[in-house]
């Protein structure tokens, strides 16, 4: 059998990353504040947890300005997409080793 | 305590709530299938009365006030439904659920006119029940994916209307009255209780 916790990232062990990487699977980006009403989270700290995953070229942040505002818009990247999917296969396996 | 079981609920729900309009009311589908099942009677009451000349007005003016009542309760319903899921009702994922339910409702519609237009109403219902069913499984990507299902229902429904025609009104008062009801008690059932 294989082992399903070789596939686990500690990148995502983090509850806060682990609702960053979940909600930019299905969406190909959002911005700062879409992801914090989702997540529920403080500014703060969703900044620090998405720049953590920026800095392991799990996630891709955008700066813009929109008219006169700054926008930030997070996507995943193609590593973080195959990476989440590996850490999502490895949950299952676990939940069905260990019902 | 976390596990990977818990793990994977939070993540299949933040997948759901960030893509997904959730907060659409089954009994909003109960109630259009009311409203379209009285339409259909008072319809069928016009039909006996309408000569082959006479105008279609009457039949219009049922067709656009069920459409209204439906629409104007599926808005009130799924806003209670959504502040109690705090969920915003309008929002990129309400928007883009509109549209994509609206495009094969619109093709559908203008294609509907110019057949009126041309005076040929055969093909009426079966129109209808066809893209309307297209319409939900294109928006059911959107929002909870059982409207899926009734989008092949509606389908079906309207191929077989094609095949035996002469039936227009019946097939119409199962598409869209019998089945929204059924299927708007079983999401009900489902999601909100």
């Amino acid at each position: 059998m294989k082992n399903p916790i070789k596939g686990l990232h500690k990148e995502f062990e983090n509850r806060i990353k682990l609702g960053i990487m979940s909600v930019l699977m299905v969406n190909d980006t959002l911005d700062f504040n879409e992801i914090k009403e989702v997540l529920e989270v403080t500014d703060g700290n969703l900044a620090s947890h998405a720049a953590a995953l920026e800095k392991k070229n799990m996630i891709r942040i955008t700066k813009k300005f929109i008219g006169k505002k700054p926008n930030t818009s997070y996507a995943a990247t193609d590593h973080g997409r195959q990476s989440f999917t590996e850490h999502l296969a490895a949950l299952e396996a676990l939940l069905k080793n260990n019902p | 305590m976390r596990t990977a079981e818990t793990d994977l609920q939070e993540i299949k729900k933040l997948m759901e709530r960030s893509s997904r309009f959730i907060s659409l009311s089954g009994l909003s589908g109960v109630f259009a299938g009311i409203y379209a099942l009285i339409g259909a009677w008072v319809a069928h009451l016009q039909l006996l009365r309408i000569e082959s000349s006479d105008s279609l007005l009457p039949l219009v003016i049922t067709a656009v006030s069920v459409l209204t009542a439906s629409i104007i309760t599926a808005i009130f319903l799924t806003t209670r439904n959504a502040r109690r899921k705090n969920q915003k009702i309008w929002d990129k994922l309400s928007q883009r659920l509109l549209w994509n339910l609206s495009i094969p409702l619109l093709a559908g519609g203008l294609f509907l006119l110019i057949l009126i237009g041309q005076q040929q109403f055969e093909l009426v219902v079966p129109i209808m029940l066809i893209f309307y069913g297209l319409g939900l499984i294109n928006g059911s990507k959107y929002t909870l994916d059982d409207i899926r299902y009734l989008g092949y229902l509606e389908i079906i429904l309207g191929l077989m209307a094609t095949w035996f025609q002469g039936y227009g009104l019946i097939w119409w008062a199962l598409g869209f009255g019998l089945l929204h009801i059924v299927y708007g008690t079983w999401m009900y059932w489902k999601h909100e209780r």
